[in-house]
């Protein structure tokens, strides 16, 4: 790291090194004598040092700036716009050699998508690359926020489709601006009260607004209720970026992060009404459908490394990474001891049906 | 002081240098309110009126009068060229007022019902939605406390509360109107300005609204400004009339006055011309 | 005791639709009027009494001259008071009967008697059961009660304005000829009702065409000629002075 400024810099807890412009060429050519013959001509991480720089600026304006979508010139990448460009950019200005990187595609590390993000990681910037999550420091993801609790030495890029929640509400960006600048989410409240009116509490599955730091009203991306509340009072550092839109916002370590909702029509999650993991019988996990070749329809994990540490060991907590074993995360992270109880019932009567599951696979 | 004082209000349209002489050129005087110098048309100026609380304003002329233009800038619809507004629940002149302040003073100090409901409403919300949004934007917080009172002021502007979760598109106009009173006075403000308020309605319609909200306004004793170019208007609902001309007020006094003893050539014209 | 003190009151019209003429609707008019009396005004048409009546209600603006009203707070000039002020005594402490109905379209009848009393603070159910009565006694039909004057003949609409005007019993009620368009039987319950409804505490000055209403409820009479007063007498020499004319029409 010493012989190399430039590494540190793009190590992704440092950003000391940014404001300076070192001589480039020389970095780019000895970094690039150090990776596969197969990217040979490519600079380290595959972006150039300028749109590094550029994302670097717009990610610490976000971080200073809780909630705030702050523009950046966002690049053409080697995938179509609204596969996760802005996430890739965001990623890829982080990454270091040392930094070990894990790709989630919807709660799974090997869709078609999630490994080729992952290899060109591998290949471009030189790094481990791990599907679990505890292992991971830089994390990219689409639609979910892991069920294991993340910690201040780790950063979530999500990869976002539509960065304003109020054009839910008002197709005129520049007037949802205007919005933003003066904190005035009327038009929200009022979509969020005719949500009730009509289904009789608040519906909407996913991109649920949150307030943040109780200033900027924000699209946490598409995840589930389930994860939203795992944005409040984090340890880790939460990254948002759309290459389309190109626009950036975070949140910070230890930020308020409030689903909005009425006094007396609180924020739900999702409910799974006793349903548990046909793989690893978990129940404070979220859960998604799913319906094999003879239709029959079950639940499983959405969380798939996770659901496979808890097929190995079933009364592992969210936490378990963790000295302090109780940290709250999102929903569904049970006291310990009666946790614990409750698992062995479990067990009991889900010991055939993984069994069952595994023999299907 | 008044609950509003308005001096000097002006408003000038067009993308020219104003030449300085544009207000002495112009106005009911002249006949006309583009200045001959410079093109600079004068919407109004020079408007100096107050209005007390409790009372009703009418502001009536002829389309191009500058009535509108001036309750825009009362509304803080539009921004004013020159002029300057006390304002009961404002420090400084009204308005110069920043968005911040603006959308606070128009949410809960001064409500407006526009001419055109597009300008009120959103039509794609319920209509309690829409009547929600002004307590939402005040701070409402308690959903079955905003149903109550978006209630009980549907009944109050004699909305058949039953339709309170329909779309507004689907509201008749006479609904859609009462609907925006209904939004105007959420957070009983101290001011409401009605521009022209049975404009586009059915005959029948019009004079139950004016009656529904003359009632309110007596209720309440909510201060009043009514734009309309229809004399029987403001004839029913104003205490105090101005009578505006080519930007210019040429006449103000009491509004039976205004009818029955007009004294300038304009408004003795304008009476004489009631069909 | 004198509750309004006119004195050389003086209205001019400036036409400007027909050249800017001059026309005097009053000139140098004055004469006082006592607490509690009932005061009527008559002469020809065109005499000025109409522009007299709506220079004390300031919908006429006096060119000329004061018009010094006993206010419970104190004297006040309706004729240079500011316009807020005599919105204000139009609400409290006077009232004003046109000739004419002038409502909002669809309003029941019974709604625009029982406004001003509610308006005054009166229990609505004490209200209407008040202006229930007063259209009974002026023999509106009870079917009409709560149908829209908008409607009604010029007689049914002259009772509800009547029944408008004397229900708050304001300190000084002004009367535009309240019974021009009554029939006789009608008349007589309207005048019998004037009589017995307000008290001592309402002073009234009407404006009358005939001579026998002007007998049954007037105390003095204001006689005008060509926008001038030509004498105020007690109803007694009127009805004596005028006995010939009342013949003379009779025959």
């Amino acid at each position: 790291m010493t012989d190399d400024p430039d590494h540190e810099e793009m190590a992704a807890t440092t950003d000391g090194g940014l404001a300076t412009v070192a001589d480039e060429p020389r970095a780019v050519s000895d970094l690039l004598s150090e990776t596969e013959a197969g990217i040979a001509g490519y600079n380290y991480a595959y972006l150039d040092e300028h749109t590094k720089r550029e994302v670097r600026r717009g990610v610490l304006n976000a971080i200073a700036l809780p909630g705030h979508q702050v523009p950046f010139a966002s690049r053409e990448m080697p995938l179509a716009r609204g596969w996760g460009t802005g996430g890739i950019q965001t990623t890829l200005s982080l990454l270091g050699p040392e930094d070990t990187f894990k790709v989630i595609d919807q709660g799974s590390d090997e869709s078609i998508n999630a490994a080729n993000i992952r290899r060109l990681a591998e290949t471009t910037a030189d790094v481990e690359t791990t599907t679990d999550t505890t292992d991971a420091s830089v994390i990219q993801t689409r639609h979910r926020i892991p069920e294991e609790v993340l910690t201040d030495d780790q950063i979530l890029v999500l990869q976002v489709p539509t960065t304003d929640p109020l054009r839910r509400v008002d197709g005129s960006d520049d007037a949802n601006r205007r919005r933003h600048a003066h904190k005035n989410y009327s038009k929200m409240w009022v979509a969020l009260y005719e949500n009730v009116v009509e289904w009789g509490e608040i519906q909407i599955s996913a991109r649920y607004p949150v307030m943040v730091h109780d200033r900027y009203l924000m699209d946490p991306s598409p995840i589930p209720r389930w994860d939203t509340s795992k944005l409040n009072d984090a340890d880790s550092l939460f990254l948002f970026a759309a290459g389309r839109e190109a626009r950036i916002y975070a949140v910070p370590p230890h930020t308020d992060v409030e689903p909005l909702a009425f006094e007396d029509r609180q924020f739900q999650v999702e409910r799974f009404d006793g349903k548990r993991c046909h793989r690893c019988a978990s129940t404070d996990t979220y859960l998604t459908e799913v319906t094999d070749e003879d239709g029959v329809t079950r639940y499983a994990c959405n969380d798939a490394s996770f659901c496979e540490k808890r097929i190995e060991d079933p009364t592992l907590s969210k936490s378990h990474h963790l000295d302090d074993e109780t940290v709250a995360w999102g929903p569904g992270t049970p006291d310990p001891l009666v946790d614990d109880a409750r698992r062995e019932t479990v067990l009991d009567n889900g010991n055939s049906s993984v069994t069952e599951g595994g023999d299907e696979a | 002081m008044s609950l509003l004082d308005a001096e000097n209000v002006t408003r000038f349209y067009g993308d020219v240098e104003p030449c300085g002489r544009c207000v002495e050129r112009t106005g009911a005087e002249h006949g006309r309110n583009r200045c001959p110098e410079c093109g600079m048309v004068v919407g109004c100026a020079d408007v100096t009126l107050s209005v007390e609380s409790g009372e009703v304003l009418g502001i009536v002329g002829e389309s191009g009068s500058g009535k509108s233009s001036l309750a825009e800038m009362l509304a803080l619809d539009l921004a004013a060229t020159d002029g300057t507004v006390a304002f009961d629940a404002y420090d400084g002149n009204f308005l110069d007022a920043n968005y911040e302040e603006r959308v606070d003073l128009q949410n809960e100090h001064v409500g407006m019902v526009h001419q055109h409901v597009g300008d009120g409403l959103n039509l794609e919300f319920t209509g309690g939605g829409n009547v929600a949004e002004a307590l939402l934007a005040a701070g409402w917080r308690h959903f079955e406390d905003v149903r109550t009172r978006v209630r009980d002021l549907f009944e109050e502007t004699e909305v058949p509360a039953d339709r309170m979760d329909d779309p507004t598109s689907t509201y008749s106009g006479g609904m859609q109107r009462r609907v925006q009173i209904a939004k105007a006075i959420a957070n009983d403000p101290e001011l409401v300005i009605l521009d022209e308020p049975t404009t586009g309605l059915d005959v029948s319609v019009q004079a139950r609204v004016l009656d529904m909200f003359r009632r309110i306004q007596r209720e309440q004793d909510v201060a009043t400004i009514v734009v309309s170019h229809d004399l029987g208007v403001i004839r029913l609902l104003a205490d105090r009339t101005v009578v505006m001309r080519h930007g210019r007020v040429v006449e103000t006094g009491l509004t039976d006055r205004v009818m029955e003893d007009p004294r300038h050539e304009y408004t003795q014209t304008l009476i004489n011309s009631v069909i | 005791m004198t509750f309004i003190q006119i004195a050389d009151l003086r209205k001019e019209f400036e036409m400007h639709v027909v050249g800017g003429k001059r026309v005097v609707g009053l000139d140098d008019v004055s004469f006082d009027v006592h607490d509690g009396e009932f005061l009527a005004i008559v002469g020809e048409s065109g005499s000025g009494k109409s522009s007299l009546l709506k220079c004390l209600y300031r919908t006429y603006d006096p060119s000329a001259g004061t018009i010094r009203f006993e206010s419970e707070a104190g004297i006040v000039d309706l004729a240079s008071c500011s316009e807020r002020e005599m919105l204000s005594l139009r609400g409290d402490e006077i009232g004003y009967a046109s000739q004419f109905l002038d409502e909002i379209p669809r309003v029941p009848a019974i709604d625009v008697v029982t406004r001003p009393l509610i308006e005054d603070g009166i229990e609505s159910q004490v209200a209407r059961d008040v202006a229930r009565d007063l259209l009974t006694e002026l023999s509106l039909p009870e079917e009409l009660h709560d149908a829209y004057p908008a409607t009604f003949s010029g007689g049914e609409r002259q009772r509800v304005n009547l029944a408008r005007a004397i229900a708050p019993r304001p300190r000084l009620l002004l009367l535009d000829e309240p019974t021009s368009a009554l029939d006789p039987d009608t008349k007589a319950a309207a005048i019998d009702l004037l009589d017995r409804y307000l008290t001592d505490e309402t002073t009234v000055v009407g404006v009358f065409h005939n001579r026998d209403v002007v007998s049954q409820v007037a105390d003095r009479v204001v006689i005008l000629d060509d926008a001038r007063l030509r004498r105020i007498v007690d109803v007694e020499t009127y009805v004596a002075e005028t006995a010939d004319e009342a013949q003379g029409a009779g025959a």
